[in-house]
Parts: structure tokens; C-alpha cells; sequence
């Protein structure tokens, strides 16, 4: 069991032939991903690392014989929007668009279609996600030895705002020998595919994941989207949280962008002091230091 | 992007909104010339992008156009919060009957553009909402759809209106919420929308965000209304660290560098990394008693030259001796390259590394070889199995043990 993922799950990459598309489609197939196509239109014939290159993706999806489970989107942003439409409309159910600075209205689109045809976005801006020792799926952890020195199979679901940061985080609980069961870099942007409550009912139905570790930032309204899901679906599951950006609260940071572009503090809910206050409340503990997320995390597993 | 008001009110125009007749002026005779147009007592108002204006004298009420040009005089003169104004506008002093507040905006929980509409407009929306939530109609607009005039009709009739009132201030609303999605904004306001003694409803003032990563694609409807796009649009003035560093990040495209120093006043320079692991370890130097001379951000694979560039920028910041050069795990930015980087940086300002970074912290690709060049240069550097917080810690005990 897994979450989203499994070792039998097919991709594609839209943009396979972009640079950093090249390292994420290698890294990925390093790691036991199966990415059976890529496209960019105008490149049909090509190869990346032994995956053959269409112009559409429905030739991928005709070539593979049979429905494609994903596809990873690393294409410049004024295309991403039609990029994710044509997968989408071609049966496609999970994307992982790592593409950043698309304008909101396309990424609000690009959610509206998904949630019609009953596919799952997650991102954009983000490094995608990864089961240990089954697949991954975009950038995350970087290289496949690189990878499997931070993330080794374990417990705990990691969901973070930050792509980088659910490594550093995966790294910490791998090192205390806790594990991963799957780990989400959910995306920075204002509006993202999946929120924390959106992706919480598959962990909870996850036998392999026994807690979550949330990174989170001052900006938006998740976590408080996240205490409502847990108290009405009657989860147990436990979550530890970390807050990063608590000095954005001082009086002379007002006002300031800092970080991802869903940093921005748009009223009095959304500074870290507020929402540490509502995440403990709620049962919720939220540390100080990605240092204690081990130590906390058994904590609440015993407790 | 944030607009002047006079931009907002072009921009609510070119919608289709009504508005009152009013000018934007540069000069006291362009504003005495627009009081004349207008006839009758007028107000002027100082054009700047900061909150505040009425308090700081940047708003006056003028009865006829010799006043308006006098009082003109004064609010072009006149600095607001750092800022002064680009110009005035001129604006008839409206014989109100009623005011009304009308907005979309993103509700990022919903993913979709919000409307508001409320009776009670002219003053704080958010006091209103708490107070009156009653007087307070709202409504999602899909994404995917064209936007129909019975969502507009829909919100405002929840804020309890009906007859024709209903009706035009519908018409404003929706034609805001297709400005709104048309040209990306993450605001669009207009408060008060106005009802004259005619019965006819007219947008008084507007407020409108652009988001910054759309500019791109409105650049027709900007240069329209006459918006100039390598004007800084900045909450305050960059200062020279700032500028600077985003001079380096422009000349090459390799990764990406961004730093900071507004509201930062201490000693220790950070040169940090990614989004979410700079906002970590600038905490983590607070927490523990350390005082940042700035904010950074590495992120990408920067060349060894804006890496070097980025720590020179904050070496040469008043009161920074040491710098801490930190990140979470990295798999794209090379740790070799930003070890030479920041040992360049000490070298060329001929400093010694050794006593010059208090700590190198970047665990992951490439960490070999980049620890190698440290020990070269006897930099104290830690592999992941030192934290964040404690490598945050050590920098912050180095620097002080220096200080005191």
C-alpha cells in the first residue's frame, strides 16, 4: 500500500526535452519509475534516456497501449494551463506541475477541469512526490542515490509547502529510524492542486502511514482547512506540524513577501502566530525545530 | 502589481463601470483647469501608493478651481510615508445618497474569485462583515464558465437589496468581477460605489493588485492607461544591498539569488537557501539570540559567481563580520559551487575564510567535494547530521563570542 503511488504506476513528462526535464525524467527512472513517454510538441522521434518523445499526448497515451495513470508538467508557464488541459482531457488522473510563477486564474482552471474529470493535481511549484522504495515522481530528493539516503521506508507521510523542506524533514525522520511513507512537496503557490485536507483521507486510509509531519509557512488559509477535515472526518491519525516564518510576525516585516509566492499575509489569520495558536488547539503540536519532529512524532504515537 | 488610484479608475472605465468625471493632474493649472471642467466644489487627492493620505494632509476639499489649483500646489510638494505622489486627481465632490462596497477577490480556500457586495460601503468592509455579516452578500464565480449576471444579481440580492437598486449595482458588480478574472487581479475593489441624487450608481474609488506573475500578458491594457513598467512599485524604496544583489541575480541566468536587508539591522550575514529553508534558518538565528543583517535567498544551481557575488553583497553590510552560509538538504544547487563561492567572496574582500564563516551548513549533491575546498580554507562546515537549529546556534555563538 501506498499513497498515490504504486510500483505498477505509469507517467509521462510534458517537456521531456527541457533541461531540468532531462535530469527529473533520469532521476526518476534511477529510482524505478515508470515513465512509459514524453512530449513536446515538434520533438516526435526523439528519445530521453531510452523514453521515446511525442508531439501530443494522446500519441503517448496510444503508443502505451492503455490509460496512463500520470504526468509530471515542466513546461514554461505561459503553456502549463494547455499542457494540463491536454492531459486531462487525454484520461490522465494525476499531475505533478513543477512549473512556478502561473498566474492564478490558469492554476484555478486547471483545478476546476481536474476536479470535473475526477483527476488530482499536485503543485504547482512544487517538487512532486515519492513513495520509498516503490517511485518517484518529479524532482524530489534529486538524484535517485541522493534520494535513498534521505527517504527510507518507514511510518510517517510528510506534506510540505516546501520542496526542499520535505526532504530535510524526510532526512530527519529516516535518520531517527521513523521513515517515510510517502512524502508530498504539496506546492508554494496562493492556490495549489492539494491542500493538506485534500490529501489527508488517503494517508488516513493508508496502512503503512501511522502519523504526518506537516511543513507549513505563514499565507493562506490550509491549516485551519486542516483542523475543520480532521474534526469532522473524527481522524486520529497524529500530526505534527512545523511553522517556518514566525519572524514575518514582527512589526517591521509587515507587508513583506518572503519565500513562495503563497507566503503573503493577507489578513490576521494567516501570520504564524494565529495559526500555531489554531493548529495546537486543535491537538495539533507544532515545534520549533525540525530536530524535535522525531522525539514529538513518537511522542504522540505512544501517547 | 499595485496601481495608482487614478490607474484603478481608468482600469474600472475601460469595464464598462461608471464613474464620475475627474482628472489626473501633474501641475496646480492642469488641476484649477480640471476643477473648471468639473464645475462646483471638488476634491484633490494626492497620488501615491501608500494608505494614510487623509491623515497626512494628501486630501483637500477645494470650493473653487483657484482653490483647487492652490491646494494642488501643496499635495504635489507633499511627502506621504516616504513616498511622493506621481501626480493628484481631481474629483467631483459627489452629492451621495448612498454608499455601497463591491469586490472579487481570490478565495484561495475555494480555489475560485469571490464577490462581495455590501450597503453599508464607505467604511471598513472587514468591520462591517464582523458587525453586520447580514449586510454582506457574496458568491463564488467558477473558473471555467462565463460569468453571468444572475451571480452578481445573487450576491448583492443576499446583502438584502431589491428594485432597481438591485439591478445597477448588479451591472457593476459583474462587470468587476469579468475585470477582475480579464486582467488577473488578486483585488479588485471599488468602495464606495456611489448612489447620486439621480438614482444612478457611479464607482467613487477603486483599488486594484495586479498579480505580479501575469504582468507579463496585460501588457496592452498598461501601457493604455499609461502605467510604466520599469517603475519600481515597491511598499518602499530597494535599498543598495538590495538593488545590488538583484543586479548579480540578472546577470546570469544559472540559479537564483534574492536578498533582502529592509527592517534587518544586525550582524550576522546569512547567505540561505531555498524558499521554505530560509525562512527556517532565519528563525532559527532569532530564536537563539542572533541578530540577521539580512534575508536571502539561494535557489536553483547559481554559478560560482553569484554565489561569491550574493556573499560579498552581505559582507560588505555595515556591521557584518561573519557570515553563515546554510541550507536544507540540497539536490539541485551544488554544494562544491557555493563552498567556492563564498570562499572567493573572503578571499577578494581579503578576508579569512576561516574566521569569516562562522559555519557552512548545505548537505547533499556534490557534498564531498565541496567539503574538501572547506577544509582546504579550515572553514568549520556540518553534514546533515547537524540540524538547522544547531548550525543557526553555532553561527550566533560565534559571532557574539566576537562581539562581546
Amino acid at each position: 500500500m501506498a499513497v498515490l503511488l504504486n510500483e505498477d504506476f505509469t507517467f509521462i513528462v510534458q517537456g521531456i526535452t527541457g533541461r531540468e526535464a532531462v535530469n527529473l525524467t533520469r532521476e526518476c527512472l534511477d529510482f524505478g519509475s515508470k515513465i512509459v513517454g514524453g512530449v513536446t510538441p515538434g520533438r516526435k522521434g526523439r528519445e530521453v534516456h531510452g523514453v521515446p518523445v511525442f508531439d501530443t499526448v494522446e500519441q503517448a497515451v496510444e503508443n502505451h497501449g492503455q490509460a496512463i495513470d500520470g504526468a509530471v508538467v515542466t513546461v514554461p508557464p505561459a503553456f502549463t494551463k494547455d499542457a494540463v488541459f491536454e492531459a486531462i482531457e487525454n484520461g490522465i488522473k494525476l499531475l505533478v506541475i513543477v512549473t512556478e510563477r502561473i498566474p492564478r486564474r490558469d492554476v484555478a482552471e486547471m483545478v476546476e477541469l481536474a476536479n470535473l474529470r475526477g483527476a488530482r493535481i499536485i503543485g504547482p511549484n512544487c517538487l512532486g512526490l515519492i513513495t520509498p522504495g516503490v517511485a518517484k515522481m518529479g524532482g524530489i530528493g534529486g538524484p535517485a542515490k541522493d534520494a535513498a539516503k534521505a527517504y527510507v521506508a518507514g511510518s510517517v507521510g510528510v506534506m510540505s509547502r516546501s520542496g526542499g523542506m520535505t526532504t530535510e524533514i524526510s532526512s530527519t525522520l529516516t535518520a531517527a529510524g521513523l521513515g517515510v511513507s510517502t512524502a508530498i512537496s504539496i506546492g508554494g503557490d496562493a492556490i495549489i492542486g492539494s491542500t493538506y485536507a485534500e490529501l489527508m483521507p488517503l494517508f488516513d486510509a493508508d496502512e503503512q502511514t501511522e502519523a504526518i509531519v506537516i511543513y507549513t509557512e505563514p499565507g493562506g488559509r490550509m491549516e485551519a482547512e486542516l483542523v475543520e477535515w480532521r474534526e469532522e472526518a473524527g481522524s486520529t491519525m497524529p500530526i505534527v506540524a512545523f511553522m517556518a516564518g514566525r519572524f514575518m510576525d514582527d512589526e517591521e516585516m509587515q507587508g513583506m513577501s518572503f519565500g513562495h509566492a503563497g507566503t503573503i499575509v493577507e489578513g490576521k489569520e494567516d501570520s504564524a502566530t494565529e495559526k500555531i495558536a489554531r493548529l495546537e488547539a486543535s491537538g495539533i503540536p507544532v515545534v520549533e525545530r525540525i530536530d524535535q519532529i522525531p522525539d514529538k512524532v513518537k511522542e504522540q504515537l505512544n501517547g | 502589481m499595485r496601481f495608482y488610484e487614478y490607474e484603478s479608475r481608468r482600469l474600472v472605465e475601460l469595464a464598462g463601470i461608471p464613474v464620475t468625471k475627474y482628472g489626473f493632474c501633474t501641475s496646480a493649472e492642469e488641476a484649477q483647469a480640471a476643477a473648471e471642467e468639473i464645475g462646483g466644489p471638488v476634491v484633490i487627492k494626492s497620488q501615491v501608493l501608500t494608505g494614510g493620505r487623509m491623515k497626512a494632509g494628501g486630501v483637500k476639499f477645494a470650493d473653487t478651481p483657484e482653490q483647487a489649483a492652490s491646494h494642488a500646489a501643496e499635495i504635489l510638494e507633499l511627502e506621504i510615508a516616504g513616498h511622493m505622489p506621481v501626480g493628484v486627481m481631481v474629483d467631483p465632490k459627489a452629492e451621495v445618497e448612498q454608499e455601497y462596497y463591491a469586490a472579487v477577490l481570490w478565495d484561495g480556500r475555494a480555489k475560485r474569485p469571490m464577490m462581495l457586495f455590501s450597503d453599508m460601503g464607505g467604511i471598513d468592509i472587514e468591520q462591517v462583515a464582523e458587525e453586520h455579516p447580514d449586510h454582506v452578500g457574496r458568491g463564488h464565480i467558477s473558473n471555467l464558465h462565463p460569468i453571468s449576471d444572475y451571480q452578481a444579481k445573487e450576491a448583492v440580492a443576499r446583502c438584502g437589496m431589491t428594485g432597481s437598486e438591485l439591478n445597477r449595482a448588479a451591472a457593476i458588480l459583474v462587470r468587476l468581477a469579468r475585470l477582475q478574472r480579464e486582467y488577473d487581479m488578486t483585488l479588485a475593489e471599488i468602495n464606495p460605489v456611489a448612489r447620486l441624487a439621480d438614482g444612478s450608481f457611479v464607482a467613487l474609488d477603486a483599488h486594484m493588485e495586479m498579480e505580479d506573475e501575469a504582468v507579463g500578458r496585460h501588457k496592452q491594457v498598461l501601457g493604455d492607461i499609461g502605467v510604466d513598467l520599469d517603475e519600481p512599485r515597491e511598499l518602499y524604496e530597494p535599498s543598495e544591498f538590495e538593488r545590488n544583489v538583484k543586479a548579480i541575480d540578472a546577470a546570469d541566468h544559472r540559479g537564483v539569488i534574492q536578498g533582502k536587508d529592509h527592517g534587518f539591522h544586525g550582524n550576522i550575514g546569512l547567505v540561505i537557501g531555498a524558499g521554505g529553508g530560509s525562512l527556517t534558518l532565519t528563525d532559527a538565528v532569532r530564536s537563539q539570540g542572533g541578530k540577521p543583517a539580512n534575508y536571502a535567498e539561494i535557489g536553483g544551481n547559481p554559478s560560482v559567481a553569484k554565489s561569491k557575488g550574493l556573499a560579498m553583497e552581505v559582507l560588505q553590510k555595515e556591521g557584518v563580520e561573519k557570515i553563515a552560509v546554510m541550507m536544507s538538504i540540497v539536490s539541485n544547487t551544488r554544494v562544491d559551487i557555493v563552498a567556492r563561492g563564498v570562499i572567493k567572496a573572503c578571499l577578494e574582500l581579503g578576508k579569512d575564510p576561516a574566521e569569516t564563516i562562522a559555519i557552512f551548513r548545505i548537505p547533499g549533491a556534490w557534498e564531498d567535494e565541496g567539503y574538501k575546498i572547506l577544509d582546504r580554507y579550515g572553514v568549520e562546515y556540518c553534514d546533515r547530521s547537524v540540524s538547522m537549529w544547531e548550525a543557526a546556534g553555532r553561527a550566533v555563538a560565534k559571532v557574539q563570542g566576537e562581539a562581546s
